[in-house]
C-alpha cells in the first residue's frame, strides 16, 4: 500500500496554492464595490453590469469565440490525420522532415511563428483580419491536437480494426465506424485544449490581423498596460467560469462514454 | 478477374494513405515552413520605405534575370547590426539568463509536486494531474494579470506584508526581474510537472526498497536511483519550458520594466514600433539559431517516446 509522506502532501498542497491563489484573489476581487483594486467596499456585481454595457469588449469577445470555434475545428481535423500519419503510417520518405513540422510549433516561440506568418500574408498580399488569425491560429493548434490524439492512438487496440478488415470492410470505412468513435474523446479533449489556446493567444493574434478584427486578448492587453481596472477582472472571472465549466462538462462526459461502452 | 479488383483496391488504398499524408503536410509547409523561409530572405534584405518596406522582392515573373538580380539585393547588414549594437547581444543574453533560472527554479518546484502526485493513491492521482493542468487552460494573459493586482504597490502583496509589520513602507515588485522570474514560473509550471510526473509514475518502486534493504540512507537512494531514472523527464520538461521561455513576450512586457528587455520584446519593438521589417526578421532567425540545438533534441525525444511506445 502506498504511503503519502508528510513532505509529498505538503509540496503538492502549496504547489496547488501557488497556482490557484491568484486566481482566487482575482475572481474575488471582481465583485468587489471599490474602484480602488486593493480596498474592499463590500460585495457587488457592478463592473459586470459596467462590462455588458462595453460594446468594444463584447464585439471582441465573439471575434474570439468564433476565431476558436473555426481554427479549433479545423486543427482538429488536420492535428488527427497528423497523429495518424505519425503513428500508422511507418517508415515513408520524408517522415522526420513530416515530424519536425508537426512537433516545432509546440516550443517555437510565438513571436517567430507570428512573424512568418504575417510575412507570408503579406507576401500573398491577403486582407489581413478574421480569417488570417483563423488561420495562424489553426496552424499553431493543430500541433497539440495531434499530441493528445497520438497518445490516445498508440494505446489503441488494433485488434478491432484488423477484425473489421478481415470481414472485408474498406479500410475507410473500418477507419469512420471502428477508429473514429473510439479515439473521439482524444479528439474531443483536443478540440478543447485548441479552443482555449486560440481564445487566449495574444501574440499570434497581434501579428496576424488586421484592422477590424480585434480579438479579446488583445482588447484586455491593450486594457491592462494602462493599469488594473476592475472590469477586466470581471471578464476575468468570466473567461475562468466559462472553461471551468467546459472542463466538468467535458470530464463527466468522458467518464460517461467510458461506462457506456 | 478477382486480382485485377483487388490490385485495383490497393492502389486505391495507396492513393488512400498519401491523400492522408498530404492534406496536414501540405498545410504545414504552406503556413509553417514557407513562413520561416520568407523570415530568412526578409532578414537578408534592406530596408525601405515602401509597401513592403523592403528590398529586393522576389520577381519569378521576371524570369532568371529576376532571380539573378534577387539574389544579388541579398546582404547581411542586418545581421551586422544585430552583431554590433549591444542593445541586442544584451537583450539575447538577458533572456537565456533569464530562461535558464527559470528553468532551474521549475525544476525545484516542480520536481516535488510531480514525485507527491506519482506517490499518491491512484485514484486521486487522476484528479491531481487535472488540477494541475486546469490554470493552463485559463487564459494565459489573465493569470499574468492576476499578479498585477497583488504585486502592485498598493496591491495585496505589500498590505499583507505592512500588515504583518515585516516591512514598514511599500516594496517595489513590479517592473523587476524577480516578478518576470516569478510570472514565469508560476505560467510555465504545468509544463514541468506534467512530463515529470508522466516519467516517475512509471517508476518502479522495488527499486528504492532494494536501495533501503542494501542500507542507501533515503536521501542517497533518491539521488542515485529516482533522479537517473527520471531523467528523461527532466530534460523533456526543461526543453519544453526554457525554448518558449527564451522567445517570451507577454510575461516581460507586463511584469518588467522598461530598460531592460527581453529578445522577444526587442522584436515586437523592430517590427511594431520600428517598422524595420528586415531586423526584426534578423533577430527572429538569430534567435531560431541559439534555439535550434534545443528544439532539435526535443523533437528527437519526441520522436524515441513514440518509437519506444510503439515497439
Amino acid at each position: 500500500m502506498r504511503k503519502a509522506s508528510l513532505f509529498n502532501v505538503m509540496s503538492v498542497a502549496l504547489g496547488l496554492a501557488f497556482l490557484y491563489l491568484p486566481i482566487a484573489i482575482l475572481v474575488i476581487y471582481s465583485f468587489n464595490a471599490s474602484r480602488l483594486v486593493t480596498i474592499w467596499g463590500g460585495w457587488s456585481t457592478r463592473w459586470y453590469v459596467a462590462l455588458w454595457h462595453d460594446q468594444g469588449m463584447l464585439d471582441a469577445a465573439w471575434t474570439s469565440l468564433r476565431i476558436a470555434a473555426l481554427s479549433a475545428t479545423a486543427a482538429s481535423v488536420l492535428g488527427t490525420l497528423a497523429a495518424v500519419v505519425l503513428v500508422r503510417a511507418g517508415r515513408f520518405c520524408g517522415r522526420t522532415m513530416f515530424s519536425g513540422l508537426v512537433y516545432a510549433p509546440l516550443v517555437m516561440p510565438e513571436v517567430i511563428i507570428g512573424l512568418a506568418l504575417l510575412l507570408l500574408f503579406v507576401a500573398l498580399d491577403l486582407d489581413r483580419g478574421f480569417w488570417t488569425v483563423a488561420i495562424a491560429h489553426t496552424t499553431l493548434t493543430l500541433s497539440f491536437v495531434t499530441v493528445v490524439v497520438q497518445s490516445r492512438l498508440l494505446t489503441f487496440d488494433r485488434s478491432l480494426e484488423e477484425a473489421a478488415m478481415d470481414l472485408g470492410c474498406p479500410p475507410l470505412k473500418t477507419f469512420l465506424t471502428i477508429t473514429l468513435p473510439l479515439i473521439f474523446p482524444a479528439i474531443a479533449a483536443g478540440w478543447m485544449l485548441a479552443f482555449t489556446l486560440s481564445f487566449d493567444d495574444l501574440v499570434i493574434a497581434s501579428f496576424s490581423t488586421g484592422p477590424g478584427a480585434t480579438t479579446l486578448p488583445m482588447r484586455i492587453y491593450s486594457e491592462v498596460r494602462l493599469g488594473v481596472k476592475p472590469e477586466i477582472n470581471a471578464i476575468c472571472t468570466i473567461m475562468i467560469a466559462v472553461v471551468a465549466v467546459g472542463v466538468v462538462a467535458a470530464t463527466l462526459a468522458s467518464k460517461r462514454g467510458a461506462r457506456t461502452l | 478477374m478477382m486480382i485485377a479488383a483487388s490490385n485495383r483496391e490497393k492502389t486505391r488504398r495507396d492513393w488512400g494513405d498519401r491523400l492522408v499524408i498530404l492534406i496536414p503536410a501540405l498545410w504545414l509547409t504552406v503556413f509553417f515552413l514557407i513562413p520561416c523561409l520568407i523570415v530568412l530572405k526578409i532578414s537578408l534584405s534592406q530596408t525601405t520605405i515602401a509597401q513592403p518596406p523592403y528590398v529586393p522582392v522576389l520577381d519569378l515573373g521576371a524570369g532568371w534575370p529576376g532571380i539573378k538580380d534577387f539574389i544579388a539585393g541579398l546582404s547581411f547588414d542586418n545581421y551586422k547590426v544585430l552583431g554590433s549594437d549591444w542593445l541586442y547581444l544584451t537583450s539575447y543574453l538577458r533572456s537565456l539568463v533569464i530562461a535558464g533560472l527559470s528553468t532551474f527554479i521549475l525544476l525545484l518546484i516542480g520536481y516535488p509536486i510531480a514525485y507527491g502526485i506519482a506517490r499518491a493513491p491512484r485514484q486521486l492521482q487522476a484528479v491531481l494531474v487535472m488540477a494541475v493542468f486546469l490554470p493552463f487552460l485559463t487564459a494565459f494573459l489573465i493569470r499574468i494579470y492576476a499578479w498585477i493586482n497583488i504585486l502592485q504597490r498598493e496591491g495585496l502583496l505589500n498590505d499583507a506584508l505592512i500588515a504583518l509589520g515585516i516591512v514598514r513602507e511599500p516594496v517595489v515588485w513590479l517592473a523587476t526581474d524577480a516578478a518576470i522570474v516569478l510570472g514565469i514560473v508560476y505560467s510555465y509550471l504545468p509544463f514541468m510537472v506534467l512530463p515529470l510526473y508522466a516519467t516517475l509514475e512509471k517508476m518502479d518502486e522495488s527499486l528504492l526498497e532494494a536501495a533501503a534493504d542494501l542500507g542507501a540512507p533515503r536521501w542517497k537512494a533518491f539521488w542515485l536511483v529516482t533522479v537517473p531514472l527520471s531523467a528523461s523527464g527532466i530534460i523533456a520538461g526543461a526543453l519544453l519550458c526554457f525554448i518558449p521561455i527564451a522567445g517570451e513576450f507577454v510575461i516581460p512586457d507586463l511584469l518588467g520594466g522598461s530598460d531592460a528587455l527581453m529578445i522577444g520584446q526587442t522584436l515586437w519593438t523592430e517590427f511594431f514600433q520600428n517598422k524595420d521589417w528586415p531586423v526584426a526578421s534578423a533577430v527572429a532567425i538569430a534567435l531560431l539559431v541559439i534555439l535550434l540545438a534545443p528544439i532539435l533534441i526535443y523533437q528527437h525525444l519526441q520522436m524515441r517516446a513514440l518509437e519506444i511506445a510503439d515497439a
